[in-house]
């Protein structure tokens, strides 16, 4: 436990940093969540770091949260996905357009 | 929870903690940075899921370091359990794999400018605690982290007291999740065999028009 919490919160940056280039960057939907993933993983690992650094157990409570956030999001973004591919058999991000009602 | 075993196993103490503490640390970074340099770069969607799989294990391991045991176990059960593998359930279900990169780029310079966004985005936030003072604020504020007692007990009672209402409210939102992917990945027709002719050509006909 001796790690300065900057280290820590470089990291998550930098994490955060790659999930953002890579939701812009690629084209699979599929590929686009897994980075939206990257991203609340770097946003959880600030949470851990300021748990520590203030000592309050919130920041872990909050962690929680968003790890529940984030199992819901994926049940629904990929029902949306398998919708897609019902109605179009590809995974781009401008093919969602097909889901218009 | 690895650092503080080696500390009280180390006889000569703090000198032990500490480098086992950075030797986790720079082990969970390394695993972090490979797994989402591999999400980012591989072709595959298969190989992005199982990359993605060694960040969050690296994460998990920044967690054990910090002392975050409950949330390093969820992490992994949840995500590398459960995340991971319904990523990998819908992409072999649906055969994405195959499908890669087929057609046209629909914005000529998406990627270069892609790059340069992301890369701005991660300076921006670089500079801005550089500037700022790291921590800050109230420190102890929903109870205290850092003295002794177990991990598990002081979350497990500020998630019961302090945040009833939200987790009440999460479990709502994994109700209507559940509920949502049903209604989602429900197939809409009946069967054919159900219906008769004249029903059978007007639902072909219905088919045809986007609803």
């Amino acid at each position: 436990m001796t790690v300065p919490g900057a280290w820590y919160l470089v990291l998550a940056a930098v994490l955060f940093g790659l999930g953002a280039t890579g939701l812009l960057i690629r084209r699979n939907v599929l590929v686009m969540f897994m980075c939206v993933e990257l991203m609340l993983n770097a946003v959880n690992l600030t949470f851990v770091t300021f748990a520590r650094l203030l000592n309050d157990v919130g920041g872990q409570a909050s962690v929680f949260f968003v790890l529940v956030v984030a199992a819901a999001e994926v049940v629904v973004g990929l029902a949306i996905i398998v919708a897609m591919f019902r109605r179009r058999a590809a995974a781009t991000a401008d093919d969602i357009h097909a889901l218009k009602g | 929870m690895l650092a503080a075993l080696l500390a009280s196993a180390a006889s000569s103490g703090r000198d032990l903690a500490n480098a086992s503490a950075w030797a986790v640390f720079l082990v969970g970074a390394a695993m972090i940075l490979t797994g989402a340099f591999g999400v980012i770069l591989l072709r595959n969607p298969v190989h992005c899921a199982l990359m993605l799989i060694i960040t969050l294990f690296g994460v998990a391991l920044e967690f054990i370091d910090q002392s975050a045991d409950f949330l390093a176990a969820v992490q992994i059960i949840v995500y590398a359990g459960a995340v991971v593998i319904v990523f990998l359930f819908v992409i072999m279900f649906l055969g994405v794999d195959r499908r890669e990169a087929a057609g046209p780029e629909a914005t000529k310079f998406q990627k270069p400018l892609a790059l340069i966004l992301g890369v701005v985005a991660l300076i921006e936030i670089l500079i801005l605690s550089g500037v700022t003072k790291w921590v800050s604020g109230q420190p102890s504020v929903a109870g205290a982290l850092n003295g002794p007692g177990e991990n598990v007990q002081k979350l497990g009672q500020s998630i019961y007291t302090r945040y009833l209402l939200p987790f009440e409210m999460t479990a709502a939102l994994l109700v209507i999740a559940v509920v949502s992917a049903v209604v989602l990945s429900r197939r809409r027709q009946p069967s054919a065999s159900e219906l008769s002719s004249t029903e059978q050509e007007h639902l072909a006909a219905g088919e045809r028009e986007p609803q």
